[in-house]
């Protein structure tokens, strides 16, 4: 039992966390909540049941193919279609969830609304401890942690990482400094893209592919980065582990109840709304401060 | 009396090109049922007519006091919840679940307004999108009374004929209408909260430095969008005659958002324009998914919206209105495109 919730928390909070962090890099950037964040989640996922599936390639190349072009289809989305209206708040947010409805629909159309599912990238079992952990779950939190920490190198030591700090804090003073905003938000929009394609990878051969899929994970990731506070980054990964025991833990404790797992994660958001208005490690914005 | 009338209509409506098509298209709204009363014209443009008051009671909290809600849903869902289960386990009838209904729904809007007030820019929003998510759950857990997916169907109908329903509604949505535009005019003389809400939404702390009691007036915007999208809800359930866990979803509080930005916020056509080009048109166009258009119907929607938001992003009704009617730049009187000077202090407009 328990060690069942440890491993489903770090499994499916490795997962929220890649897409928290992506998320939150792109709400703190560009102030635009992206909608269809996991709707590129989403076509990852698809594209790899297609390439192994339907054209019958083999994991390696699928992976290879996949990520790079939903990274490339999300830096062109905010390219055309963000970029021209970012100054007109509602619009982005509708444009991002005509985006979203856009991908539910297509794949609805090419794939059907059935349910999916891929082979896992890797089989077999690993005792730890006495317990045996699925190598699929194993490869899963190996590739969180590996891809987090670059994540966490690039923000923290490259200049590109510095450019994008400071463009989070503080666009224009960003564009004096010699920084192309733009472009910082673009790269910024890759590497998000990046983050969602990479945990819909690694994930796909545990969840289901369907076209809804995106639906359930945008709200935990919205819950998660509200309760870690928006745009930080730290708040989103421990926002994405405490959502995720939450959330694991009403699945295993109360399976006949599982509709709750929504409900009890959101009540934590609310908790920690309610005691810290700016969530646990909020950013505080100039133009948003009370 | 008369005379007074005559005035308005030759001064105050003809000059206006915007406020003739209002007119024009809202008489004609009400013939439709005598040149077409098949079931299928009127119950689309029945429902059509609550969505108008659904997304318009959004525009006025969110686009008016600029208290962005994303959980738009969570009214319409809880009244159309409180109707059925009235119904199903007291029996009541639509005059007496209809109030009940809207008022489940006001008092939602005062509750959900409480940590609304703490919280302000994205974190309300994605706080308030929640709230409906955290209501499916329950409905979801509590299957024997709710229904789970299935819903409550079962539900008596507004009126014994299709044209009754179909008047019942469009005349509570002018009537919505009317209320909602004249509590957010910000020119009026008499009611004074069109123009605190813009003056909540462009600067809060410049409100209550002028002495305005901002949080009443937060509550007061949850009130009234509570209780308007609430009285599209209790209708909407009357009139399809089931509740299901569609009522509460994401996408219906998306749909809210969707007509308003793509109508124009902030400007109480917009969302009425809207509706009946997103959902009414496109519903008439796709014959009842009898061909391609019915079938791909939320595709085709959304590249539309895509691409309206392209080339207009302020939306439809404010790119018409800017091409067809002009503001004098002395009196900030409005005029029609085809004048070169103002008609009233003959300044001339650019």
């Amino acid at each position: 039992m328990i060690e069942q919730i440890i491993i489903g928390t770090l499994v499916t909070g490795g997962v929220y966390a890649l897409l928290a962090v992506g998320f939150s890099l792109i709400f703190g950037n560009a102030r635009v909540i992206n909608m269809a964040h996991t709707g590129f989640f989403m076509l990852a996922a698809y594209g790899l049941y297609y390439f192994i599936r339907r054209i019958g390639l083999g994991a390696a190349p699928a992976i290879v193919i996949i990520v790079p072009a939903v990274t490339l289809l999300g830096i062109l989305a905010y390219r055309f279609l963000i970029n021209p209206i970012r100054e007109h708040h509602a619009a982005v947010l509708l444009m991002t969830v005509a985006i979203v409805l856009v991908f539910q629909e297509s794949m609805t159309a090419v794939f059907s609304s059935k349910y999916w599912s891929i082979p896992s990238l890797i089989s077999g079992f690993t005792d730890i401890l006495g317990v045996s952990v699925l190598n699929q779950h194993l490869l899963v939190l190996g590739v969180v942690a590996v891809v987090i920490v670059a994540v966490w190198l690039i923000l923290a030591r490259t200049k590109l990482g510095i450019a994008l700090r400071a463009t989070a804090q503080d666009a224009e003073v960003a564009t004096l400094m010699g920084i192309s905003v733009p472009r910082t938000l673009m790269i910024t929009m890759g590497i998000a893209t990046f983050l969602a394609a990479v945990a819909a990878v690694v994930v796909a051969p545990i969840w289901t592919i369907h076209p809804a899929m995106w639906s359930l994970p945008l709200v935990m990731v919205l819950v998660i980065v509200v309760l870690g506070g928006l745009g930080s980054i730290k708040g989103a990964i421990i926002g994405a582990f405490i959502i995720a025991l939450v959330q694991v833990s009403v699945a295993i404790l109360m399976p006949s109840y599982s509709y709750l797992k929504v409900v009890f994660a959101i009540l934590a958001m609310v908790i920690v709304l309610i005691v810290r208005p700016g969530g646990l490690f909020g950013v505080m914005f100039e133009e948003e401060r009370l | 009396m008369l005379r007074r009338l005559f005035k308005d209509f030759r001064f105050g409506l003809l000059p206006v090109p915007g406020r003739i098509i209002a007119i024009v298209f809202f008489v004609a709204l009400f013939i439709i049922p005598l040149i077409d009363d098949s079931k299928y014209t009127l119950f689309v443009l029945t429902t059509s007519s609550l969505l108008v008051i659904f997304a318009v009671s959004w525009d006025l909290l969110s686009g008016y006091s600029g208290q962005v809600n994303f959980g738009h849903a969570l009214f319409f869902g809880v009244s159309a919840y409180s109707v059925a289960l009235l119904h199903k386990y007291f029996d009541l009838q639509p005059w007496a679940t209809i109030p009940i209904g809207t008022l489940v729904a006001v008092g939602i809007g005062v509750v959900t307004s409480i940590p609304a007030l703490r919280l302000r820019g994205p974190y309300l929003s994605l706080l308030t999108m929640a709230f409906p998510l955290m209501l499916l759950g329950l409905v979801m857990a509590f299957k024997p009374w709710t229904g789970g997916e299935f819903g409550i169907p079962g539900i008596p109908p507004l009126a014994g004929t299709h044209v009754g329903e179909y008047y019942i509604c469009l005349i509570v949505m002018t009537v919505s209408v009317l209320i909602m535009w004249k509590l957010t005019d910000a020119g009026s003389k008499y009611i004074r909260t069109g123009l605190i809400f813009h003056a909540i939404r462009e600067d809060e702390i410049a409100a209550r430095a002028s002495g305005i009691n901002t949080i009443n007036y937060k509550i007061l915007a949850f009130v009234i969008g509570g209780f308007f999208a609430g009285l599209a809800g209790a209708l909407y359930a009357h009139v399809l005659g089931t509740v299901s866990i569609s009522y509460l979803s994401m996408t219906m509080s998306f749909r809210a958002i969707i007509y308003v930005v793509f109508g124009g916020i902030v400007s109480i056509y917009g969302p009425v324009v809207g509706v009946y080009i997103l959902q009414t048109l496109l519903q008439f166009a796709g014959q009842a998914g009898q061909n391609f258009l019915g079938q791909n119907q939320i595709l085709i929607m959304s590249v539309i919206v895509i691409l309206v938001l392209i080339f207009m992003p302020e939306g439809v009704a404010v790119w018409i209105r800017d091409k067809i009617e002009r503001e004098c730049p002395r009196c900030k009187l409005t005029n029609g495109f085809w004048r070169k000077e103002c008609r009233a202090c003959s300044a001339p407009l650019r």
